[in-house]
C-alpha cells in the first residue's frame, strides 16, 4: 500500500508532509506518494534525520489509497489530521484549501435518515 | 477567591522564565524532543492530532472576569478564537504555536493563571462542586481545602514523578457534584456527631479502561489531618504502585491488587508514623484561606422578583431558562445561574473569545466578578441578583449563550474526541451534536427531564462515560467508527458504573439509538417525576436490552 511521510513542524506543531523534493509541505496534496515499503523506509529515515535537526516532530507513514482519481489518507484519523475537525470546517487544512481532495464530511443530523 | 501573596507571584514568575528557557533550548536544538517532552507535559502543552495543545488550570473550577477576559484574549491573539472547557474544569487552547507558548504563560501569569501539573504524572488540578458557596445543601465550602490541597501539591518534590497522573476532587455538599468517587482521591466535606467539620475519604476511583469506583477508607478525617492523610496515601502509592505497565499504574489497580482494607491499613500505618507536627493543618490557617472565599456581601432582597415573573408570563424560553439553568442561591433574592455551553448543534464545552468576554462582562456587572466552570463543561454565574435575570438572559443570548438545556438530554459532555485528540478512536463531538439535534431544547427535552449523556472518543473515558445515565464510547472496529452504549451509570453520591447494554451501533445508527432508550423510558416510567435513572434502577437493562436488539431494526448486530 502507497505511504505519504507526516510529521508536526517543531515551531508550531502545524501537520506537515514531506514533498518529492524532500521539503515539507503543509499540504497534503503535495505529499509525496511512496510506492512500496523500501520507498517509504528511505523516506521516513529522511524525515528521522530533519527531526534530529529540529525541523519536525514526531514523523510516521501513513497509508494511503487512491479515490475518484486522488490520492487521501486510508485511516479516518489520517484523513482528519490532514483536513481539520470534521465539525470546524474554517479549522484546520480545509480552511486553506489544503486538505485532500477527497477528505472526510462533515456530517449533521440531517444527514442521517430515520429508521 | 484566592489571590497570590508575593511567594506565589514569584514562584509563577519564575517558571514561566524557566519554561521560555527550556523552550528556547528546544528550539534551538540543545534540548531533544525526547529530553523537552517532560518539561512541556510539566506545562500543560501536549502534541495532539493537529497542533500543539496547551491545557491552563483553572483551580477547583473559579476565575474573575479579568482571568476570563485574558483566556478570551489569549484565545483570540494565540489561537484560533475559542477555548474548550473540560470535565476537570480547565481550558485548552486547540492551536497554540510551541514558540508562543513561554509568552501565553506570561500573559496568564499577569492574571494569576499557570498550566503547571495540568499534565503529566503527578498530582493534577484539584476540583470542586461548581456550586460552591452559593447551594443551599452546602455543609462547608470545599474551595479553602482545594486551594490548600494546591498549594501544597505545586511542584511537590516527592510527588512529581507519581506512576501516573493522580487527580482529586473535594465536595461540600451532601448532593455530589463534583464526582469524588470517579477521583484517585475525592474527599467529601461532613460533620462528625460533635459537630466537627472534616471528610470522608474514598481512594481508587477513576473511569478510564478499567472503571473503578472510590472506597471509602475513612468515614470522618478531622480538618487538622487533610494534608498528613492524603500524604500518607500518596505515600503509599508512590511506593507501591506499579510502574512496569502504564495501563496499570493508577491508584486504583493498587486498591484493586492489594484490596481495600489491606491498602486502608498500610495508609493508616503510613499517617500513625508521620512528624504530626508536620503537616497539620491548624484552625486559624484553614480560617486564613476560608477567608478568601467569603460570600460578597450581598443585600438582601426580596425571594420573588415581579419582573422575572412577568418576563416569564410573557416569554416562554425565558420560563424555561429559569426552570433548567437557574438554582436558588443561599441568600435570598439572588440565584445562581448555569450558562450552557451546549447550544444546539455546538461542540460541548467550546466558547469563542466573544463569547468568554461576553460572560467576563456580566460576571463583572451582575455576579460580584465571579464565574465557575463545572466539570459538565458549563459555566456559571453565581451571584446573580434575582431582579438582574432577564438583563442578563438577555445578554446571555445575544452572544448564543442562552440554551436552556442544563441538565437535560442536550447538556451533553463529550471529550474532544478524534476531531482533536491523538488518542481517539472515534469521534464524539459529531454524535454530541447530532443528540442534540435529535432532541433540541424544546418540550420534548423538557418532558425527558433530567438526563446525563456523557461521551468519550475512546477508553480513556476523559468524556466521563462510565458514569452517564446514559454513556457513549467511540471505538474502531475495521476501519469504522462504532459507539458502545452504557446504561445506569451514574457520577454524584448514588456513583455508579454504567452496564453495557450490548453489541455497538454504527455512526449512522447510534443517534436512532439513543432515541429508542429514551422512549423506551417515556413508555415504561411511572410518571414525570420518575427521572430515567431512577426508572433505570426500578426496571434494570432488560426492556432497553429488548427494546434496542429485538424491536427495533437500528441495531447493527
Amino acid at each position: 500500500m502507497p505511504d505519504v511521510i507526516t510529521a508536526n513542524r517543531l515551531t508550531d506543531g502545524v501537520v506537515v508532509f514531506q514533498t518529492i523534493d524532500e521539503a515539507w509541505s503543509e499540504d497534503f496534496n503535495r505529499a509525496a506518494v511512496l510506492a512500496d515499503s523500501p520507498a517509504t523506509a528511505e523516506a521516513l529515515a529522511r524525515a528521522k534525520r530533519d527531526e534530529t535537526n529540529n525541523l519536525v516532530v514526531d514523523a510516521y507513514a501513513v497509508p494511503v489509497e487512491e479515490r475518484n482519481g486522488h490520492f487521501a489518507p486510508k485511516a479516518l484519523r489520517e484523513a482528519i489530521r490532514a483536513a481539520g475537525p470534521t465539525n470546524r470546517r474554517d479549522l484546520g487544512k480545509q480552511a486553506a484549501g489544503l486538505a485532500p481532495r477527497s477528505g472526510p464530511k462533515a456530517a449533521t443530523e440531517a444527514d442521517y435518515v430515520s429508521l | 477567591m484566592y489571590h497570590y501573596d508575593n511567594f506565589d507571584a514569584a514562584f509563577v514568575a519564575a517558571r514561566v522564565e524557566q519554561f521560555r528557557d527550556q523552550v528556547a533550548r528546544r528550539l534551538s536544538g540543545e534540548l531533544t524532543e525526547e529530553q523537552f517532552r517532560p518539561h512541556r507535559l510539566m506545562n500543560g502543552l501536549y502534541l495532539q492530532l493537529h497542533s500543539y495543545m496547551l491545557r491552563v488550570a483553572v483551580p477547583y473550577g473559579v476565575l474573575n472576569s479579568q482571568q476570563m477576559r485574558k483566556l478570551a484574549e489569549i484565545a483570540r491573539r494565540y489561537d484560533r478564537g475559542y477555548g474548550h472547557f473540560t470535565t476537570r474544569q480547565n481550558i485548552q487552547y486547540n492551536w497554540p504555536a510551541l514558540k508562543d507558548t513561554p509568552d501565553i504563560l506570561a500573559e496568564l501569569s499577569s492574571v494569576e493563571m499557570h498550566a503547571i501539573q495540568t499534565s503529566g504524572n503527578c498530582i493534577r488540578n484539584i476540583t470542586a462542586d461548581h456550586f460552591s458557596g452559593v447551594a443551599h445543601d452546602e455543609i462547608a465550602d470545599p474551595r479553602p481545602y482545594a486551594e490548600i490541597l494546591r498549594q501544597w501539591s505545586s511542584l511537590h518534590p516527592e510527588f512529581s514523578f507519581l506512576p501516573r497522573k493522580f487527580k482529586v476532587a473535594v465536595n461540600g455538599a451532601a448532593h455530589d457534584r463534583a464526582v469524588i468517587q470517579a477521583h484517585d482521591i475525592g474527599l467529601q466535606v461532613v460533620r462528625n456527631d460533635t459537630g466537627e467539620l472534616g471528610f470522608s475519604v474514598y481512594v481508587g476511583g477513576g473511569l478510564g479502561r478499567t472503571p473503578m469506583i472510590g472506597r471509602k477508607v475513612r468515614d470522618f478525617l478531622p480538618e487538622r489531618d487533610l494534608l498528613g492523610y492524603v500524604e500518607a496515601i500518596l505515600r503509599v502509592y508512590n511506593l507501591e504502585g506499579r510502574r512496569d505497565n502504564k495501563f496499570k499504574a493508577r491508584i486504583k489497580i493498587l486498591v484493586h491488587e492489594k484490596g481495600v482494607e489491606a491498602l486502608s491499613e498500610a495508609v493508616e500505618a503510613e499517617f500513625a508514623a508521620r512528624d504530626p507536627k508536620a503537616l497539620d493543618l491548624p484552625a486559624r490557617e484553614i480560617e486564613r484561606f476560608r477567608a478568601f472565599f467569603a460570600l460578597p456581601e450581598l443585600e438582601p432582597k426580596k425571594p420573588v422578583s415581579d419582573r422575572v415573573e412577568r418576563r416569564k408570563g410573557k416569554d416562554a424560553r425565558f420560563a424555561s431558562f429559569c426552570a433548567s439553568n437557574v438554582m436558588p442561591h443561599k441568600a435570598p433574592g439572588y440565584v445562581v445561574v448555569t450558562v450552557s455551553l451546549k447550544a444546539i448543534g455546538a461542540p460541548p464545552g467550546d466558547a469563542s473569545a466573544d463569547q468568554m468576554d461576553a460572560v467576563a462582562d456580566l460576571a463583572e456587572d451582575y455576579s460580584h466578578d465571579e464565574v465557575r466552570v463545572s466539570h459538565e463543561q458549563n459555566l456559571i454565574l453565581p451571584h446573580v441578583a434575582l431582579d438582574d435575570l432577564p438583563a442578563v438572559y438577555d445578554r446571555l443570548a445575544s452572544v448564543d449563550l442562552s440554551t436552556p438545556n442544563a441538565g437535560g438530554i442536550s447538556d451533553i459532555i463529550a471529550c474532544p474526541g478524534l476531531d482533536y485528540c491523538a488518542l481517539a478512536t472515534a469521534r464524539s463531538i459529531p454524535i454530541a451534536q447530532r443528540i442534540a439535534q435529535r432532541f433540541g431544547d424544546g418540550p420534548r427535552a423538557r418532558s425527558i427531564g433530567p438526563l446525563k449523556i456523557k461521551i468519550s472518543g475512546c477508553i480513556n473515558a476523559c468524556g466521563h462515560h462510565h458514569v452517564g445515565h446514559i454513556g457513549i464510547l467511540g471505538l474502531e472496529r475495521a476501519g469504522e467508527e462504532t459507539y458502545q452504549i452504557t446504561l445506569g451509570g451514574s457520577a454524584d453520591e448514588q456513583a455508579a458504573i454504567g452496564q453495557i447494554v450490548g453489541p455497538g451501533f454504527s455512526s449512522e445508527n447510534v443517534v436512532e439509538a439513543i432515541e429508542t432508550i429514551v422512549d423506551t423510558y417515556i413508555g415504561l416510567r411511572r410518571d414525570e417525576a420518575e427521572t430515567f435513572v431512577d426508572a433505570f434502577r426500578r426496571v434494570g437493562i432488560a426492556p432497553f436490552k429488548e427494546a434496542l436488539y429485538e424491536r427495533s431494526a437500528g441495531s447493527d448486530i
